[in-house]
């Protein structure tokens, strides 16, 4: 073992080989976002006249100061926040009960009810949009909603997200109680526990890692939804950040200089989420493939 | 944890469990110790989350099916007509964007398995092999997958304007006359975005093979190189046969993107001829100008088959295994 090590010390020619085909293509794979970066940070004045294939005289944040205040962005992010935050913490909430009656009380449900989950949420948004729509419009909530239906609303949002994410959550979470030791709440029972505090006491705090995983996830992928927000929403102002950046786009974002500097704008909290959380959100993706 | 465990052990027993029997009765011992109040609690902690699921996904579901049959201007139910398999005699035989679609949406998957997921494979078994840098690498391949489709769709269209694009730009077609159109030419357009859609696939597949080369037994490889089989037929012979449970969610993941593909196509260039696809044209029967309920329910119909054909084999194959677990 140690002759292996020894020899593998000197830097092999193969090795290098592979570091800079490696280093060649993750330049190209950033090479798109570089480059929206680099238009982004130039006045339109001067990619007009120069061509954007050019060497800048000017390099500068103005497109993005410009895009965020004519777009009033704020607005957008907070529409995001209004929906994001809600929607995370009930479908981990809902799934996590769901995933520990599943994991911990072997009636002859839990195998149909996780199938269930399960494939509702592997179905793509389209199969059940035109319904769902249409119930949208239906639902009278006059006096809860600003546009007192389900409908254009912040609420069905949250309701759709919650509904369509706790499928793939209540999969991973009760594969991940599975593997904590039965005598737990087995114990807890016996001693008397109801079953809410086995839940709430016991079970739930053991499942820091994996919620903390599934929250990131769940953050970025509600964040990234495009889709349940173009059809249910109807008001432009009422749309979270990523919808809202097809209507921005052509009323304040009029040229690419500023539709660069927008969609960047968008990307960034997803992409500070990633950096800070990385290992949290790739185990979470893993989670529930690892199990296929 | 553990010291949690040991803990509460002896006290549990004290009272002897009913039956004190192994593990597997042990659970359904776990019934009878239940109070009313305790069942009741169960039945709403189970209950709640599935009648919120089941109203808005399955429900939905089977309405796109039953809607399929009708005719319907969405107001009043009174105006629901039946009209038996005439929406999908329309849409198979008069729709001329029906067609095109389904061979998009096929093209999608296509496209996505032969290129960028071997490519993800191959980036993951480089980068599984303790090399320096691994980490860099791996944020730098994995940064497309965190982002929207919306937004990569405007960062794509930076490179392939005809007028202000990178591509056009370079290679001197921005002029009139000269255009090449990505965007709006219907031969090149779903190539252009599938080099998009690639771009993003390429790294969620290295991160789910990443996860599967790590589930490898060390002492595999190590067999295979004592017994002299170079990199390329340890790879062929021993890593990549271990790597079927993977190779299931890969196909899986795949086959679900390339039938939920949206977000990037809408923003685009809206579906404009040449990168139709079955979501698309569901979509643009609800929040187009014509909005045909049946019509529309018609096409997702399709969709959810197709859907249906890939989930029902895959879930019933993974959770057999789970029940022999």
């Amino acid at each position: 073992m140690s002759t292996v090590t020894v020899a593998r010390t000197p830097v092999r020619p193969a090795r290098i080989l592979l570091h800079l085909f490696l280093a060649g293509a993750a330049l190209a794979w950033l090479a798109p976002l570089l480059w929206a970066v680099y238009a982004a940070m130039r006045p339109y004045g001067e990619t007009s006249e120069k061509g954007y294939v050019s060497w800048p005289d000017t390099l500068n944040f103005d497109n993005f100061t410009n895009a965020y205040q004519q777009s009033d962005m704020t607005h957008y992010f907070v529409n995001t926040l209004i929906i994001a935050v809600p929607a995370v913490l009930l479908t981990l909430f809902l799934s996590s009960m769901v995933a520990f009656y599943v994991s911990r009380f072997d009636f002859r449900l839990n195998l149909a009810l996780l199938l269930v989950f399960t494939a509702g949420n592997l179905l793509p948004q389209q199969v059940i949009i035109t319904p769902l729509y249409r119930l949208y419009l239906l639902i009278d909530l006059p006096g809860i909603t600003m546009s007192g239906k389900l409908y254009d609303s912040a609420l069905g949002l949250v309701l759709i997200h919650v509904a369509f994410q706790s499928g793939f959550c209540a999969f991973v979470l009760s594969n991940y109680m599975r593997t904590l030791p039965h005598e737990l709440t087995e114990a807890a029972l016996v001693d008397g526990a109801s079953v809410w505090r086995m839940y709430w006491q016991i079970v739930l705090p053991l499942c820091r890692p994996a919620m903390a995983a599934l929250a990131t996830l769940l953050s970025i992928w509600i964040y990234n939804d495009f889709f349940w927000a173009l059809v249910l929403i109807s008001t432009g102002e009422n749309m979270p950040i990523t919808s809202a950046l097809n209507n921005l786009t052509g009323t304040y974002f009029t040229d690419p200089n500023l539709v660069a500097a927008g969609a960047l704008l968008t990307a960034i909290p997803t992409l500070i989420v990633y950096f800070v959380l990385q290992r949290q959100f790739v185990s979470g993706l893993t989670l529930g493939a690892n199990k296929g | 944890m553990s010291t949690q465990i040991t803990a509460e052990i002896p006290e549990a027993a004290d009272v002897p469990p009913p039956g004190a029997a192994p593990a597997p009765k042990a659970r359904s011992g776990h019934r009878r110790l239940l109070t009313r109040r305790d069942r009741l609690t169960l039945g709403l902690m189970a209950g709640l989350p599935t009648i919120l699921h089941i109203a808005l996904v399955w429900v939905t579901a089977l309405a796109s099916i039953a809607l399929a049959f009708t005719t319907w201007d969405g107001i009043g139910f009174d105006s629901i007509q039946w009209v038996g398999l005439q929406n999908f005699r329309e849409l198979f035989e008069q729709n001329p964007q029906f067609w095109p679609a389904v061979q998009h949406n096929v093209i999608w998957f296509v496209v996505l398995i032969v290129i960028p997921t071997p490519l993800g494979l191959f980036l993951a078994v480089q980068l599984d092999k303790k090399i320096r840098f691994s980490r860099v690498y791996q944020t730098a391949f994995f940064l497309p997958v965190v982002m929207s489709m919306a937004v990569i769709g405007f960062v794509w269209q930076l490179i392939y304007n005809p007028d202000t694009g990178l591509i056009n730009s370079f290679i001197g077609a921005n002029e009139p006359g000269k255009y090449i159109d990505w965007i709006g030419d219907p031969d090149l357009n779903l190539w252009a975005i599938l080099i998009a859609a690639s771009w993003r696939h390429a790294g969620y597949m290295m991160i789910l093979y990443l996860a599967g080369l790590k589930g490898v037994d060390p002492s595999l490889r190590e067999a295979s190189a004592l017994d002299g089989a170079g990199e390329w037929q340890t790879f062929k012979n021993v890593i990549f046969p271990t790597l079927r449970p993977t190779n299931t969610v890969v196909l899986v993941v795949t086959i679900i993107e390339a039938l939920r593909a949206f977000d990037l196509v809408y923003v685009f260039n809206g579906g404009a001829e040449g990168t139709e696809l079955l979501s698309i044209l569901v979509t643009s029967n609800i929040i187009g100008e014509s909005s045909r309920i049946g019509y529309g329910s018609a096409i997702a119909v399709v969709l959810l088959l197709i859907s249906l054909v890939v989930i029902i084999p895959y879930l019933v194959s993974t959770f057999r295994k789970e029940r022999r677990a």
